[in-house]
């Protein structure tokens, strides 16, 4: 108990620290996958080529790695004096935004041809047709796969706290170079971790019921 | 085979609406469209017959280009396609097409289902829109379902809603692929007085359907297509009751004697 109310400022930075990553790089991995899944589905070659390269490399890329060139690389080669938080932020989107784009895109094979025809026919433009009559009716198959992606994220963001940006895991370092126990330490950080992918996975079922009655 | 049979009074009147010229499609290997060509008059009726895999409904959806192709040239009222586009999506909002499985939108009411194209293609008034599309469904003898989903209709309600979709564009052409071929025997009839009634006011249409009664007593053409060639066209009395080419014969002897 004394550790969280001794160093309760602590506890609250990493855990703002965390939620903050979490949330913008979220919306990153939301925007840029849907992007990127609308290239995957688009008629022309050119983009589905783009989107399918996205994918295949940062799906299949270790997320230290990306990390490690979104530190070392891109400032030097790209952005010079982008911070660690920046940098991380993008890391985290963009290799999340690939397991987001399948995640989409599976949604969207679920959804039979016809009602794509049909709106074309009507002359829907391509971004019509997805943003009206697709994607609404994937959105009930993606919001369980979508849940376990951020679930992940949240998790994936303590990769950031071993390149100085603030969050539960740098909190859970200094605390235990303070001299504490680190298992009482371990169970709060556990505990912090636990609330945010908590109210995540609540959030997403009461996202899967409202569309569950919406039809 | 290649010969042609075209009987003259079948022959289109002078007010091109669809022009097709020279039209060659394959998949793959296959080559499902063969040096069609094709000109449908304004207030034509033209009902397609022809055994399965001819290429009927590739020939419907071409016209739309919900299929491309591969040389040749379609023109819609003077103009030709457009490549996948804003352009292309404009004009095909003056292409109304009907397919065999309904294809409503699943997730949406009947009545939004009538309203969408109109506010969100032609940007009609809501108001309007909702106005004309009760009217719509009035007319093809749906009105008190408006608010249900797709899924609470029979598959004859259905199609007729699909109608009314297609109408709600005010299209030049209307395209039916088949309209009856999903249905049980006895919805085919009120989808059929629909379409008769669309015929009797002067729509331009390009009718799929082995139906021969509708043919008979709508269409002004009837064109029979087999391996992807359209390979005898007359008046429906003149092909029904006296066919030329061997491939008709042999198709009109299989679907009149079941
Ligand atoms: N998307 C497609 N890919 C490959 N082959 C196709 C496709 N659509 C149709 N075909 C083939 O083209 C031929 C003509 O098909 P279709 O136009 O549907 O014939 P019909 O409507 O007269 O039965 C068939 O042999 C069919 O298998
Ligand atoms: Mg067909």
């Amino acid at each position: 108990m004394n550790v969280l109310l001794d160093h309760f400022s602590l506890f609250r930075d990493g855990f703002l620290g965390t939620l903050s990553l979490t949330a913008v790089s979220a919306v990153i991995a939301l925007v840029l996958g849907a992007l990127v899944a609308a290239c995957r589905v688009s008629p022309v070659p050119p983009l589905r080529a783009f989107g399918t390269m996205w994918v295949t490399l940062l799906r299949n890329t270790p997320l230290t790695l990306l990390f490690l060139v979104a530190i070392f690389v891109v400032p030097q080669v790209f952005f010079p004096g982008l911070s660690y938080y920046t940098l991380s932020v993008w890391a985290l989107g963009c290799y999340t935004s690939a397991f987001v784009c399948e995640a989409l895109r599976s949604g969207i094979n679920t959804v039979p041809v016809g009602q794509a025809e049909a709106a074309r026919s009507l002359g829907m433009t391509f971004g019509q047709t997805l943003r009206l009559i697709v994607l609404p009716q994937a959105g009930r198959t993606v919001v369980p796969p979508m849940s376990s992606i951020l679930i992940a994220l949240t998790k994936n963001t303590s990769l950031a706290g071993a390149f100085n940006v603030f969050e539960l895991f740098g909190a859970q370092k200094t605390l235990s170079e303070l001299g504490y126990s680190i298992v009482v330490i371990f169970g709060w950080i556990a505990l912090a971790y636990l609330i945010i992918t908590l109210t995540l996975s609540g959030l997403f079922r009461l996202l899967e019921n409202r569309l569950a009655v919406a039809r | 085979m290649t010969e042609v049979f075209v009987t003259k009074d079948a022959a289109p009147a002078d007010d091109p609406l669809v022009v097709l010229e020279n039209v060659n499609k394959h998949f793959g290997a296959l080559h499902v469209l063969q040096d069609i060509d094709l000109t449908i008059a304004r207030g034509e009726v033209v009902v397609v017959i022809g055994p399965s895999g001819s290429g009927k409904s590739t020939l419907c959806r071409t016209i739309n280009r919900l299929e491309t192709v591969d040389s040749g040239t379609i023109r819609i009222d003077g103009r030709p396609l457009p490549a996948e586009g804003r352009e292309l999506a404009r004009l095909r909002a003056d292409v109304g097409m009907v397919f065999q499985s309904f294809n409503l939108f699943a997730h949406k009411t009947v009545l939004e289902n009538v309203v969408l194209g109109q506010v969100k293609v032609r940007r009609a008034d809501k108001k309007a829109a909702e106005q004309k599309a009760r009217a719509l469904l009035e007319r093809v003898g749906v009105g008190n379902q408006a608010d249900k989903y797709p899924a609470q209709l029979s598959g004859g309600q259905q199609q007729r809603v699909a109608i009314a979709r297609a109408l709600a564009m005010d299209p030049k052409v209307m395209l039916f692929d088949e309209p009856t071929s999903a249905l049980d025997p006895e919805m085919i009839n009120e989808v059929l007085e629909v379409m008769q009634q669309l015929a009797r006011d002067g729509m331009t249409m390009v009718c799929v359907t082995h139906e021969m009664g509708f043919a008979r007593s709508a269409a002004n053409r009837v064109l029979f297509m087999a391996d992807g060639r359209i390979v005898e066209q007359a008046s429906p009395e003149e092909f029904f009751t006296n066919p030329k080419s061997d491939r008709a014969k042999d198709f009109l002897s299989k679907i009149l004697h079941h």
